[in-house]
């Protein structure tokens, strides 16, 4: 995993959990690695990443037992929020960038509809 | 915890430090930060105990540090591993010093960073002293353990085998690391805590996360930031 550099790395490290939770790779009842091995993989301090665990378990992402490690422990509707929120970030990400170059709401529009009937045309 | 209060230092008519106050919490990864001259291995051994402060005072979990010498391990930017020793030898003569020696975790980071006993300091390379030093120094379980550039003039390879060791054997809590270094970047993601200094004053400090946080700005271009400032 890469950080980047300007971001608050534990923030990065639970957006990688919520990521691979919205695509499956992780799902209820998972053991996560222990925060000593985490550390050790992505090459962070192990406070920071005891900081992301604690913040995911305050998050109702994951459940930490005692002796026997940390699990994912999600609600199906928690997941869905996830979904959700990582969903409009991007999109907010998308518009906000488009309105600093200056395009409107119906360029916008009209881009992502000439997009996708470009995409669904290569696909045939 | 380590404090200085209002602490300054000279050498003849250079200033180290200049009425500096600082705290360095207890259990933290420490990066202390700024280019050469800024007073970063000054810092460093005032809390060893090996210089003492002109005015104010430096205080070791409330204590003196010539008090605390047990409680320390020593990483010094010099070479002072003796060159006619081996690796064997030189761990024989520290730990006759230190009753923290660990022989496990030594037996462990020796295989670790590659090393072999036999080797003569005087016959290895540069990375590889950089890495024996490491080694003796961290195979010393002391509550403080105090770096002063281990990374400078070091292959990216080695950089990076002496993080990997650093993260993989730091206990969490318990122990306080303070690393100085101009190689901000390498070690972005290994400190807790930051603290810029420049020109025996401090510039900057604070926890890296909150820094990143506040500033949208990794260390390194926190850093630029505070020196551009500055001139």
């Amino acid at each position: 995993m890469d950080f980047n550099a300007s971001q608050p790395i534990y923030k990065q490290i639970i957006d990688d959990f919520k990521k691979k939770l919205i695509r499956g790779e992780l799902k209820e009842g998972d053991k996560i690695p222990s925060q000593r091995d985490y550390a050790e993989q992505v090459r962070v301090n192990p406070n920071t990443v005891q900081r992301a665990y604690r913040e995911m378990e305050s998050m109702n992402m994951v459940e930490t037992l005692r002796g026997q490690g940390t699990f994912i422990s999600i609600s199906a509707d928690r997941l869905e929020e996830i979904k959700m929120e990582m969903a409009v970030n991007l999109v907010d990400y998308y518009i906000s960038e488009m309105e600093s170059l200056g395009y409107s709401q119906e360029d916008i529009f009209k881009i992502l509809k000439q997009e996708q009937s470009f995409r669904e045309g290569e696909r045939r | 915890m380590i404090e200085f209060k209002d602490v300054s230092k000279k050498f003849g008519s250079t200033i180290a430090l200049n009425d500096v106050s600082l705290v360095f919490p207890r259990g933290k990864i420490i990066g202390l930060f700024g280019p050469n001259g800024a007073g970063k291995s000054t810092s460093i051994k005032l809390i060893m105990g090996l210089n003492r402060p002109d005015r104010g005072e430096v205080r070791v979990d409330g204590e003196n540090p010539q008090n605390k010498k047990q409680d320390m391990a020593y990483l010094p930017e010099i070479d002072h591993l003796y060159p006619w020793m081996n690796i064997a030898q030189a761990a024989d003569f520290t730990r006759t010093f230190y009753a923290d020696w660990d022989e496990t975790k030594y037996r462990e980071l020796i295989k670790f960073l590659n090393l072999q006993e036999n080797m003569k300091i005087a016959k290895i390379s540069k990375g590889q002293r950089a890495k024996t030093k490491l080694l003796l120094t961290v195979s010393r379980r002391a509550p403080y353990l105090l770096m002063d550039e281990p990374l400078s003039g070091i292959d990216i390879l080695t950089r990076e085998e002496i993080i990997n060791t650093l993260i993989r054997d730091y206990r969490e809590g318990e122990q306080t690391i303070i690393i100085s270094t101009h190689e901000i970047a390498e070690v972005e993601s290994l400190v807790d805590e930051v603290i810029f200094l420049d020109k025996g004053k401090v510039k900057l400090s604070g926890n890296a996360e909150d820094l990143r946080v506040e500033r949208n700005m990794s260390l390194v271009e926190l850093m630029k930031e505070a020196f551009r400032d500055a001139n």
